[in-house]
């Protein structure tokens, strides 16, 4: 596992006998003392064959005893199977999810305290339709029924035509988002093509299912264009210049899409990819065009065509039924994606601030400027008293022309 | 929440599951297949908790190829229910149980059609009939009544339809489509989702 590898987990401690009571530590100094002779500070430097830089000292021995899974694991102290997602939910009247969305620390563990309680509040959603993926999310990350920061990210780039929402613990999201770009470019520089997003959501799901039944919190939704040529020769060739060239391209497209602002942002992690447009050699036949795909911690992996993940998912999803179907243009889904946020912001309460727009086609994915959802309330309250008026207005000219 | 049915004839086995991806109160997917083809006379039908079905399913499905690969010659339905019930026993006591209940529907060349009922504890039994989840218990006893081991394919049906009448009428849950196979000795057929508009 990506994480156990890294932080050498399963290896043998390096240095056992510094936990040991300090009687059996003369000792063993004593015995390299006799040894070596030379001088006190190798005396006390125990020797070792292997030294990887990734080991690490772990000063309590019963978390070594410990499977790594069950490292800092919570056990739920009381059983209600309301609160424990394990437990049986087919019965119909009880909802899991929903109270999960409360900030009352569910699981109150006597072994590792939470440092604080996590709080799972979002809006994210993601949809598909004949102009690419629109991702949409709001930016407020609740905790215990505060807000800790009215600006964060929750959707990321993973890589140039693949973006990811991210609901749940933001710590885990970000980091499993990382591990897959990891992942994926790895995949890209010993295959010479990009993984596919039902393979990026496979792989994604394969990683967090050892983690599973654990306090690990992840609920993504994979927004990306597959597409279907191979990288044609070394990459590290195509340098910034390529680069912003493909922005310009960008900024002279349609003017559907003028209200997008590209972005500017060179990432060393994305430059090559995205100048695979201008470098495509071959073209072989394969599933290409808009994908989406929602993972889950739980191991859930489900391609779809629009999902929506966190508290407010249910508001947003009853805007975004009526009105999402394939045909839709660039500005309308780009609308409708908007309000849908902004309704389900204005009526839960773990979501809010602002919202995200990222939009992904085949040329890479694009992020639309993150607007205050205040404004909006208040543009829609002008917009209302306006429409009143002009009503009020028009039934008083009914009424004299009569 | 979900539900499964299975009905063996004389010479085919007819299988039906709901087409619904839940999470809590929200239905995510609506056409969603919950039948894993583990070879080309033997499904796998699987419901249960929510990662734990696809990653077990995808596990027996993946294995059952492999022996196919090693020995070039496929597994039988009872021997692939077998190797499924073992598994399911094996990791039943582990830190991490599969809570998956299922159905393997398939067909032999020398023992005919097969239906095996399995749940997550683990159970295995050959029926004639079968079903899971609430749904189940609404349904069972029509199977009963009109279950004879000599069904026509037009009867199964007949009887499948009627089953799905009965959740549309008395079932809470809105389940909307089922997805439809059979299983006879020419192979795996996808029949008419029901119900029909």
């Amino acid at each position: 596992m990506a994480l156990q590898d890294v932080c050498g987990f399963l290896n043998a401690p390096l240095y056992p006998h510094w936990n040991a009571p300090p009687k059996s530590r003369e000792d063993t100094t004593f015995m390299l003392g006799k040894r070596s002779g030379a001088d006190s500070v190798s005396r006390w430097l125990p020797r070792s064959s292997s030294s990887s830089p990734m080991e690490f000292y772990v000063p309590v021995q019963e978390y070594l005893m410990e499977s790594p899974i069950e490292f800092g694991q919570i056990r739920p102290s009381f059983d209600s199977d309301w609160t424990n997602p394990k437990a049986d939910d087919h019965l119909p009247y009880s909802l899991p999810s929903i109270s999960v969305q409360s900030a009352i620390p569910l699981y109150i563990s006597p072994s590792v305290p939470l440092p604080f309680p996590l709080g799972h509040g979002t809006t994210t959603l993601g949809f598909v339709f004949q102009g690419g993926v629109i991702a949409a999310a709001d930016s407020r990350s609740s905790c215990a029924g505060l807000v800790a920061c009215p600006e964060s990210q929750k959707i990321i780039p993973v890589h140039s035509h693949l973006v990811s929402t991210t609901s749940g613990t933001s710590a885990d999201c970000a980091l499993w988002k990382r591990i897959l770009a990891r992942e994926l470019r790895l995949y890209q520089l010993r295959n010479r093509r990009r993984l596919s997003t039902g393979g990026a959501a496979k792989l994604l799901s394969h990683m967090l299912h050892p983690f599973k039944g654990t306090e690990l919190c992840v609920a993504a939704t994979l927004c990306g264009w597959d597409g279907d040529e191979f990288l044609g020769g070394d990459e590290r060739s195509m340098d910034a210049g390529t680069q912003s060239k493909g922005t310009d391209g960008k900024k002279t497209g349609s003017v559907s899409e003028a209200s997008f602002q590209p972005v500017a942002e060179p990432d060393a992690k994305t430059q090559p990819t995205a100048s695979n447009k201008t470098s495509s050699t071959l073209i072989t036949t394969k599933q290409t065009g808009p994908r989406l795909y929602y993972v889950c911690s739980d191991g859930l992996r489900l391609q779809g065509e629009l999902f929506s993940v966190g508290s407010g998912s249910p508001y947003a999803y009853s805007i975004l039924d009526g009105n999402i179907h394939w045909g839709l243009s660039v500005d309308e889904a780009v609308s409708v994606a908007r309000e849908a946020v902004y309704r389900a912001t204005h009526r839960d309460a773990y979501s809010g601030n602002n919202v995200d727009l990222y939009h992904v086609t085949a040329k890479g994915w694009r992020r639309r400027k993150r607007e205050d959802l205040k404004e909006e309330y208040y543009r829609e309250k002008e917009r209302e008293r306006k429409r009143v008026e002009e009503r009020r207005r028009e039934i008083e000219n009914k009424k004299q022309t009569k | 929440m979900e539900y499964l049915i299975g009905i063996q004839g004389p010479d085919f086995v007819l299988v039906a599951a709901d087409n619904v991806a839940a999470h809590s109160i929200i239905q995510i997917k609506h056409d969603y297949d919950k039948m894993f083809k583990l070879s080309e006379k033997i499904l796998l039908l699987c419901v249960g908790e929510a990662g734990d079905t696809v990653q077990f399913a995808e596990y027996i499905q993946k294995n059952v190829q492999l022996y196919k690969m090693r020995n070039g010659y496929e597994l039988s339905p009872a021997a692939a229910a077998n190797f499924t019930r073992k598994n399911l026993a094996d990791y039943l006591r582990s830190r991490t149980p599969y809570h998956v209940n299922l159905l393997l529907a398939g067909y032999d060349a020398t023992d005919g059609p097969g239906l095996y009922y399995m749940d997550y504890l683990s159970a295995l039994a050959q029926a004639p009939f079968a079903a899971h989840g609430y749904g189940a218990f609404l349904t069972l006893s029509i199977l009963d009544r009109y279950y004879r081991p000599d069904l026509t394919r037009d009867e199964a049906v007949e009887l499948l339809k009627k089953c799905v009448e009965e959740l549309n009428k008395r079932f809470i849950l809105n389940l909307r489509s089922f997805t439809v196979r059979l299983i006879d000795k020419e192979g795996i057929h996808d029949l008419e989702k029901l119900p029909l508009v």
